[in-house]
């Protein structure tokens, strides 16, 4: 490992401040399991690990029927998972948070952390745009907002600055006819990168659906809100004519690369099967039969 | 393991294995490196050293982690259990007797780390069926057995009915 120093703030200005004076060579350490290993390769230059875990903000979960949700940017993946009101609204959290990495990578392993590692396949980060998850931050302006979808700029790019680190991300409140599911494709059964992800949003009036997000992973530089295929799907109810031209849409939006885990045509693809299997199960989970 | 100009040495508290102590880390260094290098627990093994393979696996604050994943300084005030904190002073516990028995290991490199992690499951899961074993083991590698006798050792040792000890 690199000489890297390690600071546990206690207040998020002092995490800010800290940040700031380390510039780019200082990292927030919430769960390691990206950060530690990325420095340890010596993939990145690190001089200090700031360790958010000792801020109130960054580990908690709390549901509020008005508000929605707000996740703490450094609670693992095992507490989402174990949370009653993510099981019961938010089932499309559990879809990811329970099989990203093995079990002792979701001891650790964070959403938020996830999302700041802006992996084009991060399978957290699909179900979090179709959830319409804004993305608190922190730094040394204060506080401000960003839509999940626009969060993410590219292969391990994101949109914060100097100073600046995430504190929750912020899910709506559910409504009565709503559901979301989160589905990805590896070759082998668990502990895999995705060959491609995908996450659907369906909120639904009577028959008819209101809304509809798509977003799919793995399938460009960073994860995609598909705009399209949500606008193939709202205003009418679900249809097979529908859903075929959502999951059209989907694979028109790809624009994956040939690699070790999957060629273009492959990603292409899998983009329309799992998001016409996300619309299915999230049409199920809202009570509406498909 | 040299020390570079800017590393800090630092002292972390913890129980290990029951026991609480005292160690001198480097400010750099990973649980991983500190259960071995400073503490002499030996049985935690450094596989991949990446997260993938598992070798390294203890339980951290009641939570299976890879050592390797976490840094020395994050663990002051925690609890760890390692393979060295799993028999009891009456004998193996029965997920070491039944690896044994069953031959569910060969190297043994990997074998600290499924046990250690079979034991998590075993505290929360005491009769696990085997495809619970199979997905709760998915992050340890083992290249020498095949598996099926390491998730035969651990639904014996399940079948004991002394899990939990």
């Amino acid at each position: 490992m690199q000489a890297v120093r390690y600071a546990r703030p206690s207040s998020v200005e002092e995490a800010v401040d800290l940040l700031e004076q380390g510039g780019d060579r200082a990292r927030v350490l919430a769960g390691g399991t990206d950060l530690i290993v990325l420095a340890r390769e010596r993939r990145i230059d690190v001089d200090l690990f700031v360790d958010v875990k000792a801020l109130e903000p960054l580990t908690a979960i709390r549901y509020d029927p008005a508000d929605g949700l707000a996740i703490g940017a450094a609670a693992p993946c095992y507490r989402i998972a174990a949370d009653p009101a993510v099981q019961e609204h938010y089932p499309c959290l559990i879809d990811c948070a329970t099989l990203i990495g093995g079990v002792a990578i979701q001891g650790r392993a964070s959403l938020g952390g996830n999302l700041c590692n802006a992996s084009p396949a991060g399978d957290g980060i699909p179900a979090l745009i179709a959830l319409g998850t804004t993305v608190e931050i922190a730094g040394p302006k204060g506080r401000r907002t960003v839509a999940a979808e626009a969060f993410c700029t590219g292969p391990g790019r994101n949109v914060l600055t100097s100073g600046e680190f995430v504190v929750a991300l912020r899910a709506p409140p559910p409504s009565d006819r709503a559901g979301a599911a989160f589905r990805r494709f590896i070759p082998r059964g668990e502990m895999d990168i995705a060959v491609t992800n995908a996450a659907v949003h369906l909120r639904f009036d009577g028959d008819r659906v209101a809304s509809a997000r798509v977003a799919v992973g793995a399938v460009a530089p960073m994860p995609l809100l598909v705009e399209e295929a949500g606008a193939a799907l709202a205003g009418t109810p679900l249809s097979e004519a529908t859903i075929a031209a959502a999951a059209a849409a989907a694979r028109a939006a790809a624009r994956p690369i040939d690699d070790m885990r999957g060629t273009v045509k492959q990603r292409r693809h899998l983009a329309g099967v799992l998001v016409t299997r996300c619309i299915r199960i999230a049409a199920e989970r809202a009570g509406v039969q498909p | 393991m040299t020390e570079a100009a800017g590393t800090r040495r630092i002292v972390v508290e913890a129980t290990i294995n029951g026991e609480p102590q005292e160690f001198l880390a480097d400010e750099r260094d990973s649980l991983l490196e500190a259960l071995r290098d400073r503490i002499g627990l030996m049985g935690v093994k450094e596989g991949c050293n990446n997260g993938n393979c598992g070798a390294c696996t203890v339980i951290l604050d009641g939570r299976l982690v890879c050592a390797c994943l976490v840094m020395a300084a994050e663990v002051e005030g925690s609890a760890i259990t390692t393979i060295e904190g799993i028999a009891s002073s009456d004998g193996l516990h029965p997920l070491q007797q039944a690896f044994l028995e069953d031959a569910a290991l060969q190297c043994g490199v990997c074998t600290p780390g499924f046990i250690v992690a079979a034991k998590a499951l075993l505290d929360v899961n005491p009769h696990p069926a085997e495809d619970d074993v199979r997905l709760w083991l998915a992050g340890n590698l083992c290249r020498c057995t095949g598996y099926d006798k390491i998730v035969q050792a651990v639904l014996d040792a399940a079948g004991d009915g002394k899990e939990s000890a």
